[in-house]
């Protein structure tokens, strides 16, 4: 077990460097972060000294090799902690992608905390009694959740209850942007969850249909395999036969889906978060889009790899550790 | 024929399914009515694609199912009588938007550009993908290792990051931009939802043609010396259909959400080039929310929300029909 | 029959409600079997064979419709509740299934599988002692080094082995009856003769019946002491082992006979046709289309057992056909 830890753990290392590599290139070309800096600083575009020596500073040159060389460039600047200031406002980056990337963590962390359970239930439930109503049901439920696009459901919810809820009721029932009221100073966990409700909702519809078609499909997979046979043949009680081998056979894919999905939390709310207003990373990605800020979308797209490829290996983990036909080396 | 004749009549032996598990004799029905029966049985695929095919009609007939042009305001604003931001009313049914158009009406046209946008895009990923995904499947090797190693990180990444990165790249490569036309086209929108909606196909593909590979009559064909272009086109890739038309109608999902999505973040096709669609609809209802506009943002969405619900309940007909685990699943 | 049988079964019949209609899967067999006598239930896929005890057993699906009676010792199994089947399964009645390895849990160490069969009929026995009891079994059945076996999972055992494991949680209550569904079947040949004797011995040590299920002529010689031939979810004939093979006096019965290979013999003469579709079984005689000998009469009532010679048979033409061999 350690061993193979420790060796995907080496090859986690090559893999980030590639993975960086093809991000700096793909970032390099879509932003273009020379024409943005000249864009956001007119006055210093105009003095081609200053601008030759932001390229040689950043390591912006042009042509193939160019990349190579300003990838390491930044690839040292990023680990010795001297991180490129941003273009816009030539702020540090660090301070605010953190904020962000709490932020975000937060509201998935919420989103998973709710959207796990009532999904695996529903899968459960639609699992035990197939083709019958309440699986027809909970089918069609998450084929509904799929087709609610959160764009749409987000907007649908903020005018129903902060605009209409306001016009028939005198105030709105719920905050639909922001994290806190305007001006509100330090921590408030109460007031902050009141906020994060609707964009929880909003990421939840999509989790929990997908959570209960794969819970559905793993336990029915399970509940028609012959050992499932074996163990009622063994004269054993129903809830013995379903806890001690049906669920916990079908939880071993589950639990990986589930570690792949956290994974994906840091980067995948950007819809959500940008409806409501939410300050966290999908937000900063779209800002620091807009502008061409290179130097704010480059690390916040090394955490959002590095994260898929940390909870890759974890869910691989999870998978060894859980079913003993997987060997480790 | 003779009683006896009759009696003696057996099914050939090519269209029994057994089930040696529970010994049940099945089906003298060819596979292909079997799947067509097990769609009709699917009663929300069957009503969705009524639903899809009504739809795909008042779109393609908006000439006589339209109201209104697509910018014609449906009369002209007086001192006193605005047309701006009506709600719902007989002149138009689902309201009007702050330019005084008649939504209903933009909802068709938005529909035509939006359906449009998910087949092409569609057609392009299943071809482009269907190719790269049956390659990699049959041939293995290194192109099988590329494939599963890009898709992976691609599948891994939020659809909307790579979009607008890849949508970034293409709109700084001049000849790209010479060959695409320019970022708000929706030529562009089309080929760029291809460049990146094949990996899925190829995904799905792959998996099915390398399942297919190891049957026995695969092996058979090869034992008997046929070529491998041969088990391709006439084995392997019939034997596909059925999951090639399930990633088909898939791809239409994602290709019209990710046109929204899009759209939405104001990356789409230019409004201003006297079209709009669904995206595009869904976008200005933004503007909609704080005044209170609630038909600019619920007619549009709801719409959406039902095309996407009609198309994923047929591409989940189609797999239930194509998947023969169902074989034996109850009534 | 004996009034003291392990296990009594009485026109049972056993459709399964499909997509296509239902499936007539079993269609009225009766048997019994008697303490430490091994009964053979042959047929092709299809017969109903196996249909049959899942049914007795309670396992089929929810699409099951099960009819008739099935009975062990004064337990009518046939409708019982779940109390009353599980009290039954794995105590009184044991299963062996066609494939070990997909029959054992994945994720569970042998001997904990084992043992939960023990502790399911032994309230109040603690944990250690179902587990040292395991290790036993596992001994019994032969499989060496059973305490650390027993801390394996079931992939790293060999299909043998396997099977023993299967055998062993089987025995572990003492069972009246033993059903074998195919216990050998997906097993290498001489791995086969090494499992068979295990049930033997064990047949013979405990006084255990057993059913066992199969297609392969070849085991029922070797082990069964009565047979029944199933064909179409119906038992077509019924003898001792030694009668079937030598004075069968069913079609069918010797179609399956003639189709084995045996040394001598230069050719093998398979059953033309394949089992009839149970959605729609024939009137009368289900073999019929299948028969040489079949006359427009086989298409009336459904043939009942007769004795005919030494067999009893269910063929309206066994006596005229007695007399063509």
């Amino acid at each position: 077990m350690l061993r193979f830890i420790v060796r995907r753990l080496l090859w986690a290392i090559p893999t980030l460097f590639i993975v960086t590599f093809v991000v700096y290139c793909a970032l390099r070309l879509a932003t273009n972060p020379l024409a943005s800096y000249a864009r956001a600083n007119p006055r210093v575009a105009k003095d081609p000294e200053k601008m030759a020596q932001y390229v040689e500073t950043n390591g912006l040159w042009p042509g193939f090799s160019g990349y190579v060389r300003g990838y390491f460039v930044w690839l040292k600047g990023f680990v010795t902690g001297n991180w490129q200031v941003s273009i816009k406002g030539s702020r540090p980056v660090w301070p605010n992608l953190k904020i962000a990337l709490v932020n975000t963590i937060r509201l998935g962390l919420l989103a998973v905390m709710v959207s796990i359970p009532i999904g695996l239930s529903l899968g459960i439930f639609a699992a035990l009694k197939p083709g019958r109503l309440r699986d027809t049901a909970v089918n069609t439920g998450a084929i509904i959740g799929f087709s609610v696009q959160p764009f749409i459901s987000a907007i649908i919810l903020q005018l129903f209850f902060g605009v209409q809820w306001a016009k028939w009721f005198g105030e709105p029932l719920l905050p639909t942007s922001g994290l806190y009221p305007p001006g509100h100073q330090g921590f408030d966990p109460v007031l902050m969850l009141k906020y994060m409700i609707l964009p929880v909702i909003v990421v939840s519809i999509q989790s929990i249909a997908s959570y209960s078609r794969y819970m559905r499909a793993s336990l029915l997979d399970v509940l028609n395999s012959d050992y499932l046979r074996t163990a009622r043949s063994k004269g054993i009680s129903e809830r013995r036969v379903l806890v001690k081998h049906a669920l916990r056979n079908a939880m071993i894919p589950i639990v990986t889906l589930a570690a792949l999905d956290i994974g994906a939390i840091v980067g995948g709310l950007i819809i959500s978060e940008a409806v409501f207003d939410y300050p966290g990373m999908g937000v900063f990605f779209l800002n620091a889009q807009s502008n061409g800020d290179f130097p704010e979308l480059m690390p916040w797209m090394v955490i959002i790899t590095s994260s898929v490829i940390l909870f890759n290996l974890l869910a691989d983990l999870a998978y060894a550790w859980l079913d003993p036909r997987i060997r480790l080396d | 024929m003779t009683e006896f004749q009759e009696l003696n009549h057996v099914d050939p032996p090519a269209d029994l399914h057994h089930d040696d598990s529970i010994g049940v004799l099945q089906t003298s029905l060819s596979p292909k009515r079997m799947a067509a029966k097990r769609f009709v049985n699917h009663r929300a695929a069957f009503v969705s694609a009524i639903v899809l095919t009504m739809i795909i009609i008042f779109v393609v007939l908006s000439p006589i199912t339209a109201r209104y042009g697509i910018n014609e305001s449906i009369f002209k604003a007086e001192a006193g009588h605005p047309n701006q931001n009506l709600a719902p009313f007989n002149l138009a049914w689902f309201g009007t938007d702050s330019n005084g158009r008649d939504l209903y009406s933009r909802i068709i046209y938005g529909a035509q550009v939006s359906l449009m946008i998910g087949l092409f895009t569609a057609i392009g990923s299943v071809l482009l993908g269907t190719l790269v995904g049956g390659l990699a499947g049959y041939k293995g090797g290194w192109l099988d290792d590329i494939l599963m190693r890009v898709t992976d990180i691609y599948l891994a990444l939020p659809l909307l990051v790579v979009l607008v990165i890849v949508r970034g790249m293409l709109k700084n490569v001049d000849w790209v931009t010479a060959i695409m036309g320019d970022t708000s086209s929706v030529r562009f929108l089309v080929i760029l939802l291809t460049v990146v909606g094949w990996m899925g196909v190829a995904r799905l593909i792959r998996g099915q043609v390398k399942q297919l590979k190891e049957r026995e009559f695969i092996e058979a064909a090869r034992a008997l010396g046929a070529s491998s272009s041969r088990i391709m086109f006439r084995h392997l890739l019939p034997n596909s259909v059925g999951q090639i038309m399930v990633a088909l109608t898939f791809a239409v999902v994602g290709a019209i959400s990710a046109e929204a999505t899009l759209s939405f973040f104001g990356f789409g096709p230019d409004a201003g080039s006297g079209m709009t669609s669904l995206g595009l609809l869904i976008r200005d209802s933004k503007k909609a929310v704080p005044p209170g506009y609630w038909w600019l943002v619920v007619f549009p969405g709801v719409f959406f929300i039902i095309l996407s619900l009609c198309i994923n309940f047929i591409g989940d007909g189609l797999r239930d029909a194509v998947d023969p685990k169902m074989q034996q699943e109850v009534k | 029959m004996s009034t003291e049988s392990a296990l009594s079964i009485r026109d049972l019949r056993v459709t399964f409600k499909t997509l296509l209609g239902n499936v007539q899967a079993v269609r009225g067999v009766s048997l019994d079997v008697q303490p430490g006598e091994v009964l053979g239930v042959v047929g092709e896929s299809g017969s109903g064979k196996s249909v049959s005890f899942l049914a007795v057993m309670g396992l089929l699906g929810r699409n099951a419709v099960i009819e008739g009676s099935a009975k062990v010792g004064d337990t009518e199994l046939v409708g019982a509740n779940q109390r009353t089947l599980r009290k039954v399964r794995g105590n009184n009645v044991a299963m062996i299934f066609q494939d070990p390895l997909s029959a054992l849990n994945p994720v569970h160490r042998v001997g904990a599988q084992v043992a939960e069969m023990v502790l399911a009929h032994h309230h109040g026995m603690s944990k250690d002692d179902a587990a040292k009891r395991a290790v036993e079994l596992l001994d019994i059945v032969g499989i060496p080094q059973p305490e650390q076996r027993a801390r394996q999972y079931a992939h790293e055992f060999s299909g043998g082995m396997r099977q023993r494991v299967m055998i062993a949680m089987a025995i572990a209550n003492d069972p009246k009856v033993l059903i074998a569904d195919e216990p050998t079947t997906a097993l290498d040949v001489t791995v086969q003769a090494q499992i068979l004797e295990v049930i033997d011995r064990i047949r013979k040590e405990m006084g255990t019946a057993v059913v066992l299920i199969t297609h392969d002529l070849g085991v029922v010689a070797r082990m069964a002491d009565r047979v029944q031939v199933m064909y179409a979810g119906r038992v077509v004939e019924r003898a001792d082992v030694h009668s079937l093979f030598h004075q069968s006096d069913h079609p069918y019965t010797r179609g399956l006979l003639a189709s084995q290979p045996t040394l001598g013999r230069e050719r093998l003469s398979p059953i033309p046709g394949a089992p009839p579709n149970m959605l729609q079984p024939p009137s009368g005689c289900a073999f019929r289309v299948r028969c040489a000998h079949a006359a427009p009469e086989c298409a009336g009532d459904v043939p009942e057992l007769i004795q005919v010679r030494r067999t009893e048979t269910a063929c309206v033409r066994a006596q005229e056909l007695e007399a063509l061999v």
